[in-house]
């Protein structure tokens, strides 16, 4: 029988364009037990994160397919939902790591008898050349490496085949957990240097289409824009096996759609939901709905200090005294998300981040702050939102531009197409209101600063510029959290925060993610894609 | 006109096409550069600095001038190549062909079940004018033009597979535990039956079902119309008098003499509506799930995916060109006075 043949015949990571001419899924497919049925809204646009172009959901290829050094170690929240413990790693790849007594270098032993798909074992050299490329490409992964301190390929050496050294530019806080992040995952390097070419020594184009790793799970099949399939590697050493054999990820553009599969049961898992949808699964009962916080992200409105009104500090104060917070979260994000608002003290009590803003709607107070500040009669302002994010977006805007006319501000709403949102918020900075929703991979306030609150940083659309906030952020940004200096000062840089509010922010959002009632082991990332290596199927 | 003499007239026609065709290439270049937004800033991702942006721009080719990056552009083209599509990373030539087909695959379907429902439904209320099935004519067409696309999809994925459960899952052009017959048109229906696998062919087939029709009921009006209109054109006119007055059959009336009269218009309008189903039927592709071409060209569009936009284009020029042809032809069939060179 042409299925059963297909089973033994299967090679290693078979591209689409090998896959033999067969039917149906193997049998197990059909039944679906142990087989996952994932929908979502967009899938990869490449098996390489490291490419060019390489869009957002083709981060789940590096984070199921490839291992990486070092993983995070997980942590149940009070929903019972298991979140990364940023703070903590484990062990992936390499067995164990040391930090050298002058911390100047990290020494990592490798995992012995871990092997590629292929059966090449995994050695010092992979990551070696992996770690070369990560930094030599340019583009995204260079910047992310550069994140954690790694940036040149000097820095890593690989003294035998399970010693990997590398040498720290300087110490910092960032250097470890950033190998944890679905960048610098390790490669075949033997299988990938073979499909190498003078033009291309990192083999990008081999490697775009045809991963070469050692990871979780192999890719059985990719037809792009419609279906990833994941099938399990069952010699993976660097981690516990994975609780299902086959996950296959089907790209479903209408929300709609997508929530209909869930309930009529063939799907298991559905992404990328409006709010609306996850409330009401939610309150239905039938199914389980994981609303974990996005960790270091936050929904904000920027105010351009380049915009006259909004240089002026009590303008900006009395802005965000006139935001309906309520009814945002309530109308535009249905809940699914934490309170930023209603803060009880103008100085924060604690590091965490991000925390309640000493803000709430008070109209009188507003109106008092914008006569003080000599706008008695208000302004007009555009309020910028990207059109990508419409779903929440609009209803917030028509609702700040309803609330912001009640102390004279006039509002005109203006919608800005994904493509053009990059270079008008952040590159050129123009825009003198607007809707942010960045979030960091990194989990500190000093790192949230540094990419929003700098000057002159990509994601300072805002123009703010605070020479106090500059050299807080960099005092904390290497800093060990644990030093005693660090709280003290992050408490410094977020009472400046409170007080300044080029950044108003309004909540931090949930990633939602919902399951049928037998899928357990979803696990939350900073980089919101699935990570399909800790998912059981309990078939009753 | 003998056969020799007509496919002179076929290449001529190829021939008159070429220039139509290099107007799009440059008009299609020139437009997806003026378009704003900055690919190059766009694939560098969120986090970019000005060094990784100016890389891509270079890989990109975006560096070049204008004049510089068309001739590459044509170069490329006179090789076949396409170029590569930066939003989905492969080749559009690769994307084209294998979208093209799901696209074609539909559409044709939808046309099929427009026309069995639309061409009697326009011929009965034309003989019968201002009775019930002339209301109900109206009615259909009506609802049809008037439900927008996504809604009548959304409702039939509602009733046929949520509420029913009759339908497969709206899940694209195969159920899941399928997987693609052998790729030889790319029509899943026809290669399935090409390998002789039943089971496939069936499955496919009741993928198309939903969006086939969904797709369809938007296109039966102006077929209905068209036809209706047509027929009470031609119903009144001289030679089908003398027809009746000769007491020919009424139905050799009707089907002989008639509708094949009436045929031209509703072949021009089925051309039309052919075209236009098959890059507008984004919000089909959307419902469904369908890996097909609309969606691909306006997500191409939106991030200014430069090669993917012009690919499309030409590709809908080309395809264009040659339904053209096939009506003409066609309508020479149909009525010995039109020749192809009119």
């Amino acid at each position: 029988m042409r299925r059963r043949d297909f089973l033994k015949t299967m090679g290693i990571a078979a591209g689409a364009s090998t896959i033999p001419f067969l039917k149906f899924m193997p049998a197990e497919a059909a039944g679906r037990d142990g087989t996952l049925v994932v929908v979502t809204g967009n899938g990869p646009n490449s098996m390489d994160i490291q490419r060019k172009g390489t869009n957002r959901p083709s981060y789940q290829i590096a984070v199921n397919l490839y291992d990486r050094l070092v993983g995070y170690s997980t942590k149940k929240l009070e929903n019972g939902t298991l979140m990364y413990d940023y703070t903590s790693l484990e062990p992936e790849a390499a067995e164990s790591w040391t930090i050298a007594p002058d911390g100047k270098s990290i020494t990592f032993k490798m995992r012995k008898g871990a092997t590629f798909w292929d059966g090449t074992p995994i050695t010092a050299q992979d990551v070696k050349w992996s770690f070369d490329r990560a930094v030599s490409l340019g583009g995204f992964p260079t910047v992310q490496m550069k994140a954690g301190s790694l940036e040149k390929p000097e820095q890593f050496e690989a003294v035998d085949d399970e010693t990997f050294v590398i040498k720290l530019l300087r110490p910092s806080k960032l250097t470890l957990p950033d190998l944890g992040v679905p960048v610098p995952i390790i490669f075949n390097s033997t299988l990938a240097k073979k499909n190498a070419t003078a033009d291309d020594p990192w083999a990008t184009e081999y490697l775009h289409r045809t991963p070469a790793g050692g990871g979780a799970f192999m890719l059985e099949r990719w037809d792009p824009g419609q279906q990833t399939v994941y099938k399990r590697f069952d010699g993976w050493k660097n981690g516990t096996l994975p609780g299902v054999e086959r996950v296959i990820i089907r790209q479903v553009p209408s929300a709609s759609t997508r929530r209909a599969l869930l309930e009529r049961g063939d799907a298991d898992v559905s992404l990328d939901l409006p709010p609306k949808d996850f409330a009401e699964l939610s309150a239905s009962g039938k199914f389980s709905i994981s609303g974990v916080p996005i960790e270091n992200s936050m929904t904000a409105i920027g105010l351009n200090l380049n915009f006259e009104p909004f240089a002026n500090k009590l303008v900006r104060q009395a802005i965000a005294y006139s935001v309906p917070y309520d009814q945002i979260f309530k109308q535009a994000a249905f809940e699914r998300g934490i309170p930023m608002w209603g803060g009880k003290s103008k100085t924060p009590a604690t590091i965490e981040w991000p925390q309640p803003f000493p803000y709430d709607t008070d109209y009188d107070k507003a109106k008092d702050l914008l006569k003080e500040a000599g706008y008695a009669n208000g302004f007009d302002v555009p309020l910028s939102f990207n059109l990508g994010l419409a779903q929440w977006s609009e209803p917030m805007s028509l609702l700040l531009q309803e609330s912001l006319g009640k102390v004279g501000v006039n509002v005109t709403i203006d919608k800005i197409p994904g493509a053009n949102w990059r270079t008008a918020a952040l590159v050129e900075k123009k825009l003198p209101m607007h809707i942010k929703n960045f979030g960091g991979w990194l989990n500190y306030p000093d790192y949230y600063s540094f990419w929003v609150y700098e000057k002159g940083r990509l994601f300072n659309s805002m123009n703010y510029d605070n020479p106090k906030v500059q050299e807080l952020t960099n005092a904390t940004l290497h800093m060990e959290v644990d030093n005693p200096e660090y709280a003290p000062k992050i408490k410094e840089l977020i009472g400046i925060f409170f007080d300044d509010v080029p950044l108003i922010p309004v909540y931090q959002p949930y990633l939602d993610v919902a399951m049928q009632k037998d899928v357990t082991g979803y696990k939350y990332y900073a980089h919101r894609q699935l990570d399909c290596r800790l998912f059981t199927k309990v078939t009753s | 006109m003998d056969g020799n003499d007509k496919l002179k007239m076929i290449l001529g026609r190829l021939l008159q096409a070429i220039p139509s065709i290099i107007g799009i290439v440059i008009v299609t270049f020139v437009l997806t550069r003026a378009l704003p937004g900055d690919p190059a800033v766009y694939f560098a991702g969120p986090a970019a600095d000005e060094k990784s942006i100016q890389e891509i721009r270079v890989s990109l080719g975006l560096d070049k001038s204008w004049p510089e990056q068309f001739w590459i552009y044509i170069t490329d083209l006179a090789t076949g190549n396409l170029g590569v599509s930066v939003s989905t990373g492969l080749p559009v030539a690769e994307e084209l062909t294998r979208r093209l087909p799901a696209s074609l695959e539909l559409t044709f379907l939808a046309l099929l079940f427009s026309l069995a429902v639309a061409l009697p439904l326009g011929v009965a209320a034309a003989t019968r004018p201002n009775t019930w099935v002339d209301q109900l004519c109206r009615v259909v067409v009506t609802a049809g033009v008037s439900l927008p696309v996504f809604f009548t999809g959304l409702f039939m994925v509602y009733l046929f597979y949520y509420i029913l459960g009759v339908a497969p899952p709206p899940l694209g052009r195969l159920d899941i535990i399928f997987l693609s017959p052998p790729p030889i048109t790319n029509f899943y229906t026809i290669d399935a039956l090409l390998d002789g696998d039943f089971e496939t062919f069936g499955a496919a087939l009741a993928q198309l079902i939903l969006p086939a029709i969904t797709l369809g009921i938007f296109t039966l009006a102006p077929l209905a119309r068209m036809t209706r209109a047509a027929m009470l054109q031609v119903l009144s006119s001289d030679f089908i008098r003398t027809a009746r007055a000769s007491g020919l059959r009424r139905s050799t009336v009707l089907y002989v003499y008639a509708f094949r009269n009436a045929l031209l218009p509703i072949l021009t309008t089925l051309g039309m509506v052919f075209s236009f189903m098959l890059g507008s039927n984004v919000l089909v592709e959307k419902v469904f799930a369908w890996p097909g071409i609309g969606s691909f060209a306006i997500e191409a569009l939106i991030v200014s995916d430069y090669a993917a936009v012009q690919g499309f284009v030409l590709a809908m020029a080309i395809l264009y060109v040659l339904l053209n042809l096939t009506i003409d032809i066609a309508y020479t069939l149909i009525d010995p006075r039109v020749g192809l060179d009119g």
